[in-house]
């Protein structure tokens, strides 16, 4: 817009105004590094862990923002589907790559159905979708304990007591999955330096950016972002606004299941009643670390967003100990700046739609008024 | 032409829908439910009377955080999803009243009369902040009531804090999770003029004590300035063509909403007997807001009725079932109901036609 006089400090604090977040986060990295004591090579070890284990997850987040839904608070949805299919995968004793690659397979439909039940919702909920599938996170962990806590064991076969809560039904609070722990890492994982790298993991995520990257040139995705920019120009065009708001979220909740499957055999335990509670806050404060917005998000924003958010994440009580004595600081703190950040964003986002609209109006004004004086 | 009788069919069964959804379905099954749990109950063995008295507690603990729901709701600021940040300013009241010294009834004046400071620069912050984003109200309340309790959890190791009944004992240093209230405002709108009769026992004074706030609140919605909050709620434009500074009342609105919730949550302590703290917040917005609606609120609507409606549904709901469950099939499934019931109310108020803000 002011393209022509933009001088070189104007333009460093378009930066800095543009990218608030991920500036912040390395501004309180660096602070807490020196504090922290931790070695390079702990750390880079430790940033690649989460790295294979967060990343799928949050690539599940980009497409309901291409689609205009915004930060999709609904892939906690994805993640019980995922846990379902563990539970299952579990009592079966199928184990290793066999039992993950089963478990994804078996998360697929009941994603599918989730996705479809929460795209339908937020398709009665136009203009509002991230509250309410925000909400729809909360009711279906209802729902799921409903599955989990009752009917598992009763309705749903249940065999091993290693599973099987003491009284006959429901499951227990922490499932065991030590014998698919790293199953999926432990493939032709490679040491560089001390660090190990698990190249397998590495690879399906980088497979999954270029499905990604190739999903957004098909006419799905085109259709998708056009959705996103404007729907009454895009349903005046033909396209199925709809159907295609609910593809979007299907996919990420499908998505988010095969990324929770990842994420637990990377951890190798899983609790069954909050593991997936918490996830979707973290994924979306990481995708906002890395610099998107509810509106624009890249792949480029998952890899620094997973990198910055969890370096601050491995920080923060050490850092907290050294400034206040108190480990369990830094934890409070970590979990502040996630809930942070995500204001921050959705303010950032907000006053920005406002500013258009204002400026669209203005817009309009003017030209009201050059046709006046016509 | 086949494409025309789809819509004309998808219209009238849209309208069917329409109209059970005005009659209110989800409240009729919530009512229905809870009227079948107080029949139910004789027969598990649960006495009738200990069973209304626990409702009525419940209702009497839980009011005034559901009534803080109506301001905001009536500005057009949708349904307070913030309710944390106002619980905040109560929580600091409570904490630096017994900090100072005072006990019993007076430290409950002192509460409230500590924490309307800090609630109104809350609200003052929280309101000037809602300004800025007309529209996604709700969403960044949400987060915003997590940040600030989030923060607080940091406070209130920090703080220096040092009274025994509330520190950790053996640092000197931070709050405790959770501290019993007796020698402080424990009770002390419940006892007084406490009537008992036989099992049934009725907690007067915090009874009198919403009425008093309720009837406060509905006259102020019928002065000038109540009755221009409403208009704001209901149509931003014309309130502002009819000469309404539309930002000063949702200011106003939301300052009172926080405050609301600040005196909420003192008398939802005095009646429970213990201060919470930390994490406690964060689980306080939702059965608040989901009480509300059930009490046939929508997100820009909102009566003193729809208040008391709600909360003795919702409470009764959440105290009857795990009796009546768990005598009747020894299976206590009342945490599940109770999550799926008050969640899926939200979902159903959002998902409504009408719109949530303006």
């Amino acid at each position: 817009m002011n393209g022509k006089n933009t001088s070189a400090p104007r333009k460093a604090l378009n930066f800095l105004s543009n990218n608030a977040v991920p500036v912040m986060f390395i501004i309180i990295i660096a602070i807490c590094l020196p504090m922290s004591g931790f070695s390079t090579t702990f750390l880079l070890n430790e940033i690649m862990t989460r790295l294979s284990r967060n990343a799928f997850l949050i690539l599940s987040l980009l497409i309901p923002i291409m689609a205009g839904m915004g930060l999709n608070f609904g892939m906690t949805l994805g993640a019980m589907a995922a846990e379902i299919a563990l539970i299952l995968t579990s009592d079966w004793q199928i184990w290793g790559i066999p039992g993950i690659v089963l478990a994804m397979i078996m998360s697929i439909p009941i994603s599918i159905l989730l996705g479809l039940l929460c795209g339908k919702i937020l398709n009665a909920a136009k203009g509002r979708e991230m509250i309410t599938s925000y909400i729809i996170s909360f009711f279906m962990n209802g729902v799921y304990q409903l599955v989990v806590l009752y009917m598992m064991g009763s309705i749903i076969p249940i065999v091993h007591t290693t599973i099987k809560l003491p009284r006959g039904y429901g499951v227990r609070a922490s499932v065991d999955l030590t014998r698919i722990r790293k199953a999926l890492d432990n493939v032709l994982s490679i040491n560089i330096g001390g660090v190990i790298v698990p190249v397998v993991t590495l690879l399906i995520i980088a497979l999954m950016c270029l499905i990604i990257v190739w999903f957004r040139r098909t006419k799905l995705g085109q259709d998708m972002r056009a959705v996103g920019q404007d729907m009454e120009v895009a349903r005046a065009a033909g396209i199925d606004v709809e159907g295609t708001r609910i593809i979007s979220i299907v996919i990420s909740t499908v998505l988010a299941g095969i990324g929770m499957v990842i994420y637990l055999q990377n951890m190798g335990d899983m609790a069954t009643y909050s593991s997936h509670s918490q996830i979707g806050m973290f994924c979306i404060a990481a995708l906002l670390v890395g610099g998107a917005s509810v509106d624009k998000a890249s792949i480029g924003n998952v890899f620094l967003g997973v990198i910055l958010f969890h370096t601050m994440f491995i920080l923060a009580p050490k850092a907290g100990a050294v400034i206040a004595g108190n480990e369990v600081i830094g934890e409070y703190f970590r979990v502040f700046v996630s809930y942070g950040v995500i204001t921050v964003a959705l303010v950032m986002y907000e006053t920005k739609k406002r500013r258009a609209k204002a400026g669209m109006g203005a817009q309009l004004a003017a030209a009201q008024r050059e046709g006046d004086k016509r | 032409m086949s494409e025309y009788v789809n819509e004309s069919n998808r219209t009238l069964s849209k309208r069917v829908i329409e109209a059970l959804k005005e009659f209110g379905l989800p409240r009729m099954i919530i009512a229905a439910f809870l009227l079948l749990m107080f029949i139910v109950a004789p027969f598990t063995g649960a006495n009738f009377w200990t069973q209304i008295t626990n409702v009525i507690n419940r209702f009497s603990w839980n009011a005034v955080l559901v009534l803080a729901m109506v301001p905001m709701v009536h500005s057009g600021c949708g349904l307070n999803f913030g309710l944390p940040v106002g619980i905040i300013a109560g929580l600091l009241g409570a904490t630096l009243s017994i900090e100072w010294g005072f006990t019993g009834p007076l430290s409950f004046v002192m509460a409230i009369l500590i924490a309307t400071p800090f609630a109104l620069l809350f609200g003052l912050a929280y309101g000037w902040l809602l300004n800025k984003i007309k529209g996604g109200e709700m969403m960044i309340a949400t987060y915003v009531g997590f940040s600030v309790v989030s923060f607080f959890c940091m406070m209130w190791l920090v703080l220096p804090y040092r009274k025994p009944d509330m520190a950790w004992g053996f640092e000197g240093t931070g709050l405790r999770t959770t501290f019993p209230i007796d020698k402080y405002y424990g009770g002390v709108l419940s006892n007084f003029l406490r009537i008992e009769i036989g099992r049934l026992v009725i907690p007067t004074g915090a009874l009198l004590f919403f009425a008093l706030l309720a009837l406060a609140i509905w006259a102020f919605l019928h002065t000038k300035t109540g009755t221009a909050m409403t208009a704001v709620g209901s149509n931003a434009t014309f309130a502002r063509a009819a000469g309404i500074n539309v930002d000063k009342i949702r200011m106003l609105s939301v300052v009172m909403s926080t405050w609301l919730a600040a005196v909420g949550i003192l008398v939802y302590e005095q009646g429970f007997g213990f201060v919470q703290l930390y994490n406690a917040p964060f689980n306080m917005a939702l059965p608040a807001v989901s009480a509300i609606l059930i009490g046939g609120a929508t997100a820009n609507k909102a009566s003193i009725t729809n208040v008391i409606i709600g909360t003795i549904l919702f409470q009764g709901m959440v105290t009857m079932t795990p009796t009546v469950m768990n005598g009747l099939i020894n299976l206590d499934i009342s945490e599940v109901l109770r999550v799926v019931v008050s969640n899926g109310m939200i979902l159903y108020a959002l998902t409504r036609k009408s719109e949530v803000t303006r």
